[in-house]
């Protein structure tokens, strides 16, 4: 009698891609820290580091996003819970997006919205972080 | 405080909006309709695309002639008509104000498309005809090595030049081509950052006095309330000594002014704040108050509060003065000049006002030069187009119109900085 062994593997996320994702949560939380620093005391300089802080944000989260779809297209890679990951990570980059126009405006025309957005986004980043690091990248055989 | 939304959505629906067939609203004289400041997403953008005159000219009204009396300048903002007839230009580009936020580094490359690609003079170009027949055959450097010169101003003998970071003085002898001695700085003017760096200059009508222009650091305080110290007012420094005070404040970027004729009545145009939609905040043209405050930045067109500004300032808002003349929002009035009776009956009483034209519009504005018509020495009724056809029917810019001057002989001249060409305007003597 033959017996058939399914060669089945987990991977931890790619290091680089780890970096990438993780490093979204302190550029978005020091985005949020700088608007509520701005809402407090009304010194602009919180308001550019904001911006920048969102960029960053938007960098990182956007490269991460493109090696999550790696990760989705790939068979050796793809577990069920990549999906949900990949598409928290896109609604924060989206919603984040949004949030780097309202901080274009000018001094507190970006305010209370950009406040309440960014701190929306710490939360999605959060998420996004959460599940990309707890999803098995369960490969089938090679 | 202002009500939250969702951003996104109402962002979005705001840009479009503006996209529709409203009727504009009446947007000039001493009370504009004033809508609702809209906050977009996106700003509404149309930058000018340049393209060369060729074959074309302005347009000017009948009875009128128009002639280019220089080009291939280096960038002409204001001129100044020297007693002998001859024309001096201020050429310079100046501020360089850092980038400060993403959004700096986009806008300033978009808005950069829509202007001369020439390198600034920072010299004072003079320009003679000395037979009359209109041709300025002679062209000389005036003065060179000025830092981003442009507001102009002649008191007897004493030629003053307000580059971007002081106010300087050359001796002027009737009759020179050339500054025959180093200029004299009377006093430093501030110019730290310089986000609006153009220094407007008029002297009172006794000489005692020069009226400097200042413009502010930022759209609306977005560098810092510090950043704005002695900015967005108007000084008057005494010639002899260079002490000078505020004369007007809140006036965010009074980019040329004018001594009425036969008063000392300081006269200005000020350009007004973006961002806050298509038809907010009409740029003006007004009697300058001493001690007087406009506004900016807390309220626009008297006590409208401008919600973008932390800390707000009550008081303030309760004493400022509302314009007199709105000539409509984002033209951008670089020039303005008294008219005199020899520009022709139509245009005799009144101030011709140079618009260099919008970019924070979706259907552009201004890219002119109207006459406002005055009567007993107050402006009166609709602004007319003077000198037009900068932007063609075919949405192609040829020209920005700057600097106006009148020649008391019967012209106006007009700096151009995009085609970096003087144009003068005549009544036409042919019929």
């Amino acid at each position: 009698m033959a017996v058939i062994v399914e060669r089945r593997y987990s991977t931890v996320i790619h290091p680089l891609h780890a970096v990438l994702l993780a490093g979204t949560v302190p550029l978005f939380l020091g985005a949020a820290l700088s608007d509520a620093a701005y809402a407090r005391t009304y010194e602009i300089q919180w308001n550019n580091f904001a911006s920048w802080l969102i960029v960053g944000g938007l960098a990182f989260a956007g490269m991460a996003l493109v090696l999550a779809i790696i990760d989705l297209c790939r068979a050796d890679r793809r577990a069920a819970g990549i999906v949900l990951y990949a598409v928290a990570l896109l609604t924060t980059w989206v919603v984040g997006f949004f949030n780097a126009l309202m901080h274009a405006r000018d001094a507190w025309a970006s305010m209370p919205t950009g406040l309440v957005l960014s701190a929306i986004v710490v939360v999605l980043a959060c998420v996004a972080t959460w599940f990309g690091f707890c999803t098995p990248r369960i490969g089938g055989t090679k | 405080m202002k009500r939250f939304r969702l951003p996104a959505i109402a962002g979005l629906s705001l840009v479009l909006s503006a996209c529709g067939g409203n009727p504009e609203p009446l947007q000039y004289g001493p009370n504009p309709q004033l809508p609702q400041p809209h906050h977009g997403l996106l700003p509404n953008m149309t930058i000018a695309e340049p393209a060369e005159w060729g074959d074309q000219q302005p347009t000017v009204p009948q009875g009128y002639a128009i002639r280019a009396i220089a080009t291939d300048m280096k960038i002409p903002r204001q001129t100044l008509l020297l007693p002998n007839g001859d024309i001096l230009v201020a050429e310079g580009r100046g501020g360089g104000a850092p980038t400060l936020k993403p959004k700096d580094v986009i806008a300033g490359h978009i808005k950069a498309k829509g202007t001369s690609p020439v390198g600034g003079g920072n010299r004072l170009t003079l320009l003679r005809d000395a037979d009359g027949d209109g041709v300025y055959e002679v062209r000389t450097v005036f003065a060179e090595n000025l830092n981003a010169p442009y507001g102009l101003a002649l008191v007897d003998g004493n030629l003053y030049v307000a580059n971007q970071d002081a106010l300087v003085r050359f001796e002027y002898r009737d009759g020179e081509t050339q500054a025959s001695s180093p200029p004299v700085t009377i006093a430093d003017l501030p110019s730290a950052i310089n986000h609006h760096w153009t220094k407007a200059l008029a002297a009172s009508a006794d000489g005692q006095f020069l009226f400097v222009g200042i413009g502010s650091n930022s759209n609306i305080t977005e560098r810092g309330m510090t950043a704005e110290v002695d900015r967005a007012m108007v000084w008057r420094v005494d010639a002899r000594t260079g002490a000078h005070k505020p004369y007007a404040t809140g006036l965010r970027n009074p980019t040329a002014l004018a001594i009425q004729p036969g008063t000392d009545q300081l006269w200005a145009v000020v350009n007004e704040r973006d961002e806050i939609g298509p038809n907010l905040v009409p740029d003006y043209l007004t009697a300058v108050r001493e001690g007087g405050f406009y506004g900016w930045p807390y309220s626009y067109w008297g006590q409208n509060v401008d919600t973008r500004v932390r800390p707000q300032d009550p008081d303030k808002v309760a004493s400022a003065i509302t314009p007199d003349y709105s000539l409509g929002s984002h033209v951008a009035t670089l020039g303005v000049a008294f008219s005199t009776p020899t520009m022709g009956q139509k245009f005799a009483e009144g101030v011709f006002v140079g618009e260099h034209g919008s970019w924070n519009r979706a259907d552009p504005v201004g890219y002119k030069v109207v006459f406002v018509p005055f009567r007993d020495g107050r402006p009166v009724g609709a602004p007319v187009d003077f000198v037009s056809g900068f932007r063609g029917s075919d949405g192609k810019t040829r020209g920005r119109p700057v600097g106006v001057t009148v020649d008391p002989r019967g012209a106006l001249i007009i700096a151009d900085d995009l085609s970096n060409t003087i144009w003068r305007v005549t009544p036409d003597p042919k019929p």
